[in-house]
């Protein structure tokens, strides 16, 4: 490196001449007695170790790219993972609307400095709100585990009790995350689901059901892709015990499946990331929360919830935060949970996801997802020595895969598929070891018959 | 022709900006398209699958199948677009103004090649569970990006699990907590202490996972009370949860004492570095003795903030702590990249999979852009920035930057218009909607204002010498009003792209409409 004076694109007063005439204007001689309060013991004496950079935007895009290049995408290799990320198409105007530097760079002003934030956060939310039959959603928090384990606390708060009670089902990771959220006092139990369906054992969520729980939480479809179909009966024993019932669903299934509320759900929660977000190496997600409008429920939000309002203009929208006053932000400790930056822009570009998709495209999408996947656990099924039938409950665009018939294991299998170039299904074989050698298949509509059909040859090919 | 660029300076100054907000008097979306319109279509079912499986909603029971279609807007594809643009215009990012008014955010400059670099399909198009061998690449970025935060902060290991600043903070209260769980003192243990002038997140993340909360107000000069800490410490102190610089922008000279009284009761600490923009390569959490530390890279390593994240809150922490971080964390054996999940006393999971890639790919890209050399110019500049702002700003009639009189700042100034709220009746907050007028953001305070009529400016490294005039110059241009004219300051907003909102429907649950739905419900309004 030559020792020459660097100025820097993006630090502007880094001109050397610029830089001495604020030091004298400040009254100073030198940067140095800005940090006169930093001890001397405590200051870094050396320079960093850092690697060296790259200073031309040139050599640094080549570098990265470099680095990106060593990886292999789901376009160049057919993929059937899901498990909580999905691909699904992106329509190109959700990534021109969240690229615009307007929103991309924007963060936390006011209502008077952006309205279109506030307008378009309040449009997500009252879509979410279409989509959902519910009256309140919030402005999106990270994702839809911190989703889940909010909603379980809300509903703590919202009955005055400390036991919740989740479907067995759950995924592990995410059951890692409410198990570590709801300490540490609020008790998890976990309901028996029944080993044909996959549902919910409803006996044995009645006998766990008595007056010290404040939830019965599942999740529809369920991490292992499966419809719960007795949701109205768990939310009826659930409110005879004046327990809430909190459903946790897939926004894309809900233009063919009803929406929780539907069959008596009080809270419902989940991830938007199906809703127009690449999948990002799981950098897409966002969670929901949605309730109806009243105001024990409302109170009980940590998140941001904007609302609408009349202008000193007649006819002019405007909005603002409806409750400021049960945040953190007011209250420090006193409020509910904490808020903060969480996963806003993804709000906005569902938003644009359900605007351009319609009543109809959402229709047509859970309808064409519904038929491709029931097609591809069909044909996996006809392979000799899998089964795809391990439960009978009507799936999503999830099902499970079970290998155990071809004495091989889903590692094996999944490295054989690779070497096809195709990524399979998430090995379950450790996380749900009672399903023994299982994968968790995802399809959606990006998938073709002949994907479809290409997995099912692999599949006999490296099985044969 | 007559001379125009004359008539835009007065006594050699530019003139300010006769600005106005975009105002396309946009209606909500619902009001928009017409029925039977499409944004997109759908691929459509190829035949011989439908042969082959039948309706589509075969074997759905009946309670399961949706009867009415969701109330969606039904709009031409043009017309979602435009729509979306027009709510861009009518918000104000850090590509459109001079964004030092949101003090504690560190609203930088996020460069473009870094945004484009992240909407490469090698990262977009990337399923997290995919084999390690097909991500080799990401891997490598997180792995090199926790190196450079590893001498960043003098910490050992770091997770960028966490979604945001406020989610490293409550991942470095649930470490604490599982190291306290694992030396059977967590029932002993159930005090945090942080500072009032230390973020919200700090009281409010400590208080969900059980802990009472102790906040600490400054001595007399602005300073953490060194003696407030000494009587709250006590063997019930789980940790210490603390900014520096404080949002006030004053440096704790005294934080290794802070931190040495905690570790002498048997808490840990923890650095919440949310400003540390000013103090890149200056000093680090391991020297000060902390034991956790995290970094906001939405905001110190410049990723674009979003309208609100995604983001990346990276958390870090000493030897001693890490077998207690969220799994999995990013190895290399000297030949390939891998995730490591065989952490036995880890917390579990804060958030799904690994964090948000392609902001670790910004910030990283940010970092490679600059080097060590570089982000040592980010902060003395950024520093140098603020004390040449706070020079022009006191010297305004009505303001002040209360406490350590004749000290520096580092990175902000929490200011206070006491003084001009005395003369004139005009409230911090309404010199910020004025201010609006001119294009620019202000920021009072977080709550509550210790700080009394509070205005918090942070110019960060991206802004020059001619911004920050300009800035200072619209301040004093809206504070000269206040003392002149202050009924229209009072009124303001008058060049935004709304009027002023009338708040009462915000707080009366019989009128507040968090959706359309409720707002049609409320009003007795029917939609077309």
């Amino acid at each position: 490196m030559t020792k020459k004076k660097i100025v820097y694109p993006f630090i502007p007063n880094s001109v050397p001449e610029v830089k001495e005439q604020m030091l004298r204007e400040a009254g100073a001689t030198s940067v140095e007695e800005f940090y006169a309060d930093v001890p001397k013991d405590l200051r870094l004496r050396k320079q960093m170790n850092l690697p060296a950079p790259f200073l031309s935007e040139y050599a640094l895009r080549r570098h990265v790219e470099g680095l990106l290049r060593k990886n292999r995408t789901t376009q160049q290799c057919l993929n059937f993972l899901g498990a909580g990320c999905y691909q699904h198409h992106v329509p190109a105007v959700c990534d021109e609307v969240n690229q615009r530097g307007e929103f991309l760079t924007a963060y936390a002003g006011e209502p008077y400095d952006d309205h279109g934030r506030f307008q378009a956060l309040f449009e997500y939310c009252s879509m979410m709100g279409e989509l959902l039959e519910m009256d309140v959603v919030n402005v999106p928090t990270y994702d839809g585990f911190q989703a889940s384990a909010t909603a379980l606390r809300m509903a703590c708060r919202i009955t005055g009790r400390t036991r919740v009670l989740l479907a067995a089902t759950l995924g592990r990771d995410k059951l890692s995350k409410i198990r570590d959220y709801l300490k540490p006092e609020i008790e998890i139990t976990f309901v028996e689901h029944d080993p044909k369906t996959s549902g919910t054992k409803l006996e044995h969520l009645e006998k766990l059901l008595t007056d010290d729980v404040a939830a019965i939480y599942f999740e529809n479809p369920s991490y292992l892709g499966y419809l719960e179909t007795q949701g109205a009966e768990i939310a009826e024993l659930a409110h005879k015990q004046g327990a809430l019932s909190v459903v946790s669903v897939d926004p894309i299934s809900l233009g063919v499946i009803n929406p929780p509320v539907r069959y008596g759900a009080d809270l419902v929660c989940g991830d938007i990331q199906p809703l127009g977000m690449h999948m990002q190496f799981g950098g897409g997600h966002a969670g929901f929360i949605a309730s109806a409008d009243e105001e024990k429920f409302v109170m009980q939000y940590p998140s941001r919830l904007f609302g609408i309002a009349p202008t000193r203009l007649p006819g002019e929208y405007g909005f603002g935060d409806v409750a400021y006053e049960r945040t953190s932000f007011a209250k420090r400790e006193e409020g509910n949970e904490w808020v903060g930056t969480a996963a806003a822009l993804w709000g906005i570009s569902a938003g644009v996801y359900l605007a351009l998709m319609g009543p109809q495209g959402m229709k047509e999408i859970g309808e064409g997802i519904l038929l491709r996947s029931r097609y591809a656990r069909q044909e996996i099924g006809k392979v000799r020595g899998v089964r795809t039938d391990l439960f009978t409950a009507p799936h999503f665009k999830e099902f499970v895969v079970n290998f155990d018939g071809s004495g091989k294991k889903v590692a094996d299998i999944n490295a054989a598929l690779l070497e096809r170039d195709i990524f399979g299904g998430k090995d379950l074989s450790r996380e749900f070891s009672w399903l023994g050698e299982s994968a968790l298949y995802c399809v959606t509509e990006v998938h073709t018959r002949e994907d479809i059909d290409r997995l099912v040859s692999a599949l006999e090919e490296v099985l044969a | 022709m007559k001379n125009i660029t004359a008539e835009r300076f007065t006594n050699g100054k530019p003139n300010l900006r006769r600005f106005h907000q975009a105002r396309w008097d946009e209606p909500v979306i619902f009001e928009l398209g017409q029925p039977g319109q499409r944004g997109i279509l759908v691929p459509e079912v190829e035949d011989e699958i439908k042969s082959q499986v039948g309706d589509a909603l075969a074997g759905i029971p009946d309670a399961l199948r949706r009867k009415s279609p969701p109330r969606l807007p039904e709009m031409s594809q043009p017309a979602v677009l435009r729509h979306y643009d027009h709510l861009s215009q009518e918000n104000l990012g850090v590509d459109f103004n001079i964004d030092i008014g949101q003090g504690t955010c560190t609203m930088k400059y996020s460069p473009k090649v870094n945004d484009q670099l992240a909407r490469m399909p090698e990262m977009t198009e990337l399923h997290p569970l995919q084999d390690e061998s097909t991500v080799q690449g990401i891997l490598e970025i997180m792995y090199r990006f926790e190196q450079i935060l590893k001498e960043i902060s003098g910490l050992d290991r770091f997770t960028l699990q966490p979604g945001a600043g406020s989610a490293a903070i409550y991942t470095n209260v649930s470490i604490i907590r599982a190291y306290h769980e694992s030396r059977g003192e967590s029932h002993q243990r159930d005090e945090i202490i942080t500072t009032i002038f230390s973020h919200p997140s700090d009281a409010a993340c400590a208080k969900v996972a059980g802990y009472k909360v102790i906040t600490l107000y400054p001595d007399a000069d602005g300073y953490p009370d060194l003696e407030a800490l000494k009587a709250a410490v006590s063997q019930r102190t789980a940790a210490l949860l603390i900014t520096n610089p404080e949002d006030t922008g004053i440096f704790n000279p005294k934080i290794a004492a802070f931190t040495r009284i905690v570790h002498e009761a048997g808490g840990l600490c923890s650095y919440d570095q949310a400003n540390a923009n000013g103090i890149l390569g200056i000093t680090r959490a391991r020297e000060a003795g902390f034991d956790l530390c995290h970094f906001n890279l939405h905001k110190t390593f410049s990723t674009p903030h979003g309208c609100g994240g995604p983001a990346v809150g990276a958390t870090g922490v000493t030897q001693e702590l890490a077998g207690f971080l969220p799994v999995p964390l990013v190895n290399f054996d000297g030949q390939r990249y891998f995730l490591n999940y065989d952490l036995p006393k880890s917390i579990g999971k804060i958030r799904p999979f690994y964090g948000v890639a392609p902001v670790v790919l910004k910030a990283y890209a940010w970092v490679m852009a600059l080097g060590a050399a570089g982000l040592r110019e980010v902060a003395e500049v950024a520093v140098l920035n603020n004390n040449y702002l706070m020079k022009k700003v006191t010297a305004i009639r009505g303001a002040s930057a209360p406490y350590a009189p004749g000290k520096r700042r580092v990175e902000q100034v929490r200011y206070s218009w006491q003084k001009l709220y005395e003369e004139t009746g005009v409230h911090s907050e309404e010199l910020g909607i004025r201010a609006a007028d001119f294009g620019v953001h202000y920021w009072t305070s977080h709550h509550p204002f210790v700080v009394p009529e509070p205005c918090t400016l942070e110019p960060t490294e991206s802004y020059s010498k001619e911004e920050l005039d300009e800035y200072a110059d619209i301040l004093e241009h809206v504070a000269e009003e206040a003392y002149t004219d202050p009924d229209l300051v009072k009124s303001a907003p008058h060049n935004s792209t709304v009027h002023t909102i009338d708040p009462h429907p915000f707080d009366d649950p019989q009128q507040w409409a968090i959706t359309w739905r409720a707002y049609l419900r409320k009003t007795g309004h029917k939609q077309r």
